[in-house]
């Protein structure tokens, strides 16, 4: 059997770098979400409040999910 | 390196003189428990070689990719925390929804007669608290206008100006048309709620706030 090596220093650099991007757009996400939902609530719109709260809750989800993941490399394998 | 080599399991020569062991007791190899091996430092910052590095940078190398990778990965967690924060914000505004949808709509009040506002004159009130300032504007003899007071842009208070069919808001000098409440000029985006009026008799009663987006 093909024995599992953990990522060495410099690939979980560059995976780190990869999740790093893409978590960054995904809060540049939320903020806009905030912002327009903010805008929607002061003028009395609240039909797209709930739906961009979710969205928002399932942005963080992903974000901690990555984060979690990246924990996950780090540790060494059995 | 054959790939039976990197299993700390592996068998090892049980003798206690054996060189693997290396005055371990038990059975498992010494490199087991050996300090882990270093991934090479690099070159520093400014791409120079280490012994043309200062001093103090001799004495104290710093393992640039590793810095690298701590700080990057602490920068994800704080994004990380940043998104959270956004997410708590979203169920914030739900609540005040929430709230808002619950609340019970004010009663009608009494703020003045016709008799009491000439054409082109204004009048300030408060509805539907206290604390909710409002103007009052009779742009003709059968229109009267009515909006919040405060700007939808940073919340300063708007001064009416119906020589000019305009409200000013001077702080930012924002400008909203008189008859619909719409921003024309500044960095206010949203109109003004509305205030909507009722006429009972000769007395002007204010009825309901109505907030708009466009």
């Amino acid at each position: 059997m093909r024995p599992t090596r953990p990522f060495t220093r410099d690939q979980r650099t560059t995976i780190v770098y990869g999740m790093l991007a893409f978590v960054l757009i995904v809060v540049v996400l939320q903020l806009w979400l905030l912002t327009a939902t903010m805008n929607a609530y002061l003028g009395g719109d609240d039909s797209v409040i709930r739906p961009a709260a979710i969205v928002s809750l399932l942005c963080f989800a992903l974000n901690l999910g990555l984060l979690g993941h990246l924990y996950r490399l780090e540790r060494p394998r059995a | 390196m054959q790939s039976s080599d990197l299993d700390p399991r592996r068998p090892v020569d049980a003798t206690i003189d054996s060189p693997a062991r290396e005055g371990l007791t038990g059975t498992a190899p010494a490199d087991l428990y050996g300090a882990p091996e270093r991934d090479e430092i690099t070159v520093a910052p400014d791409g120079r070689p280490t012994a043309e590095q200062p001093a103090w940078r001799q004495d104290f190398p710093i393992d640039w990719p590793q810095d690298q990778y701590v700080e990057r990965r602490d920068f994800m967690k704080f994004l990380v925390l940043v998104s959270g924060a956004f997410g708590v914000g979203q169920l914030w505004i739900v609540m005040q929804s929430w709230w808002r949808s619950r609340r019970a709509a004010f009663p009608a009040r009494r703020i003045a007669s016709l008799d009491e506002i000439p054409i082109g004159g204004t009048l300030a009130f408060t509805y539907p608290t206290d604390v909710d300032a409002n103007v009052l504007v009779r742009v003709s003899a059968d229109l009267l206008v009515a909006y919040s007071q405060k700007c939808t842009h940073l919340s300063c208070a708007v001064v009416p100006k119906p020589d000019q069919g305009v409200l000013h808001c001077p702080c930012h000098e924002g400008l909203f048309d008189l008859r619909s409440g719409n921003p024309i000029a500044g960095p206010p985006r949203r109109p003004l709620p509305r205030i909507v009026l009722q006429i009972r008799g000769r007395d002007v009663y204010p009825t309901a706030v109505e907030h708009r987006t466009t």
